[in-house]
């Protein structure tokens, strides 16, 4: 099976967010990035599936120079290789931009099977994935727990595709019979995730990463007219003070203000 | 006109959907409104939203359209689309809209605005407030083009904000022609996983734990703080995913959702699938080391600090 799993790098989760002087984007310098935790887990998945059926895994990203940090952390895991769509405009580029870009890159790769996270930790859109499918003209799946693939599939007998766990609310799940090929957004949770060993990081610095040109053509959908911190919806009271004394006092409140306790 | 896009499912409405119907009069601005139900027959979810008498029901029907799919409720939406041509499709953020909406965007080349929270102006002329970086920022966020879809983050907008008409809305129904041979998926049978044990829905008080508490050889700190108050413990997603805690103890999307009379959140950021699980609980305490976490925006009372302080405190406070 040929699959590709399409990553993204994100601010860390303890990255605090500074704003650049046009207020439309964050200022990227004192960001430090990490892989988007869902494509983590879309990534794993994907060796998984390597590692049971055979084949071969693609990572692909659209995005500046610095995603190439996560791409040979990919294929550190265990990729085989990788394809970055690069351009410094698609640092901030939306859901439509980035699966067109992606689409253009990996529509000629005719992958079995295309991974993604269900959504992205920086603009978290949720689309890209569902777009991608569109553009490349393949069915898709969302918000997936389990992949099982029919034996027959990628062999060129006849098969039925796979069947796959799809997460609904409220702790209801559906399976899905779907043929191949097909997009599915992977749900953060599926499996256990596995870090790159020395030798993987030895291996990833002689794998292949192409690197494609921003294909002509992708208007925006959208775009940020302003970025800002939240306006609080509730007034919090901010209880300062050493352990001991913030503990007396939000007891006391609790007791006396809230009548919670 | 605004065209907001119901759910259902085996005929009841999802409670979303009027949470959605709210915001589009917000967005409408006086403008007419839809509501466009999509099944194999009206059925009684028709009946129901035309009672509000918020604008004219459109029952979009065919046998192909049960059980939900992606690919066929794009298909007949599409369609619909192209026809009605609305100047905004509204819809809420749910993980159906999450799996049909992006595909439908792209197939009609309309910009998709998700998880909306709040917007000013009306039409195609309003700028919208979404979340981004986890709910770190509050995004403005404006469509290119003549026309948008937009999905609505639920517990957002208040259901009980709709201006009802005086009389029930017309019901009209266009049956569409769906080639079932097209729909690419197969679903089966909705199923739960396991028996909900624990109803954390009529608990009274909650304790829940994030990736804060680090370990889960640490969780009998927040164990011993549930036991002094009474409360049932809870997690967030990536305890429940670590298998430190039961699935069945998650709040947040997909887990459960509770409105308890007190609410503690130790080491929880609060991104927004969480949030949206706990938000409307009576008192809501957050206890993080992140001044700046999310949980803070809908918190009653914050404490920053090293959890593995603060607790031990407060449960020595409690027992005295």
């Amino acid at each position: 099976m040929k699959i590709a799993v399409c990553i993204k790098q994100v601010p860390t989760r303890e990255w605090q967010p500074r704003l650049r002087d046009d207020k439309t984007w964050i200022r990227e310098q004192d960001a430090s990035f990490e892989m988007n935790e869902p494509d983590a887990y879309a990534l794993e998945e994907s060796l998984r599936l390597r590692e049971k059926h055979g084949g071969e895994v693609v990572v692909c990203a659209a995005g500046p120079s610095r995603v190439q940090h996560v791409l040979r952390e990919a294929l550190a895991r265990g990729a085989d290789r990788a394809i970055h769509v690069e351009d410094e405009s698609l640092g901030s580029a939306d859901a439509f931009v980035t699966a067109g870009a992606l689409a253009s890159a990996m529509a000629d790769e005719k992958f079995d099977l295309v991974l993604t996270g269900l959504q992205s930790d920086d603009q978290g859109h949720g689309q890209t994935g569902v777009v991608l499918a569109e553009r490349l003209g393949i069915p898709h799946s969302t918000i997936i727990m389990e992949i099982q693939i029919d034996a027959a599939a990628g062999t060129g007998e006849e098969t039925r595709g796979m069947r796959v766990k799809r997460e609904l609310e409220g702790g209801w799940f559906q399976w899905i019979g779907m043929p191949l090929p097909a997009l599915l957004t992977i749900q953060s949770g599926i499996n256990q995730l596995r870090y790159a060993t020395l030798k993987g990081i030895m291996a990833a610095k002689k794998k292949e990463i192409r690197k494609v040109a921003r294909p002509d053509g992708l208007e925006p959908s959208q775009q940020i007219v302003g970025l800002a911190l939240p306006v609080r919806s509730k007034q919090t009271q901010m209880i300062p003070g050493s352990p001991a004394e913030a503990a007396k006092e939000l007891v006391r409140r609790l007791r006396d203000e809230a009548r919670a306790l | 006109m605004i065209l907001v896009i119901a759910e259902q499912r085996d005929g009841v409405l999802n409670r979303a959907t009027w949470e959605a119907i709210a915001a589009a009069q917000q967005l409408a601005g006086g403008d007419d409104l839809q509501m466009a139900l999509l099944g194999a027959e009206p059925g009684a979810a028709a009946q129901e939203l035309a009672a509000a008498g918020a604008g004219e029901i459109v029952t979009v029907t065919n046998a192909a359209l049960e059980p939900y799919t992606p690919d066929g409720y794009v298909l007949a939406l599409a369609d619909l689309i192209g026809t009605a041509k609305p100047q905004v499709v509204a819809l809420a953020h749910t993980y159906q809209a999450r799996d049909f909406a992006p595909m439908l965007a792209a197939r009609v080349r309309i910009p998709l605005v998700t998880d909306v929270t709040g917007f000013t102006g009306t039409g195609t002329q309003a700028t919208f407030i979404r979340p981004m970086f986890q709910g770190k920022l509050a995004a403005e966020v404006r469509p290119t083009g003549a026309a948008c879809l937009v999905t609505f983050q639920i517990g957002a907008f208040r259901a009980d904000g709709i201006q009802r008409g005086a009389s029930a809305s017309p019901v009209k129904n266009i049956a569409v022609t769906v080639d079932r041979s097209a729909i690419r998926q197969r679903p089966e049978a909705p199923f739960q996983e396991a028996r909900q044990a624990v109803d954390l829905s009529q608990a009274a008080r909650i304790v829940a734990v994030g990736r804060g508490i680090k370990a889960q050889d640490q969780l009998p700190v927040a164990e011993t703080l549930a036991k002094a108050m009474g409360a049932e413990l809870a997690a967030s997603r990536p305890i429940c995913d670590s298998g430190w805690l039961p699935m069945e103890r998650q709040i947040g999307s997909s887990g459960q959702t509770v409105a308890p009379k007190l609410y503690v959140a130790l080491g929880i950021s609060g991104a927004i699938q969480h949030l949206v699980g706990m938000k409307g609980s009576r008192t809501i305490v957050a206890i993080n080391k992140d001044a700046d976490a999310p949980i803070f925006e809908v918190a009653d009372y914050g404490i920053v600090g090293d959890l593995f302080e603060i607790v031990p405190a407060l449960v020595a406070e409690l027992q005295k």
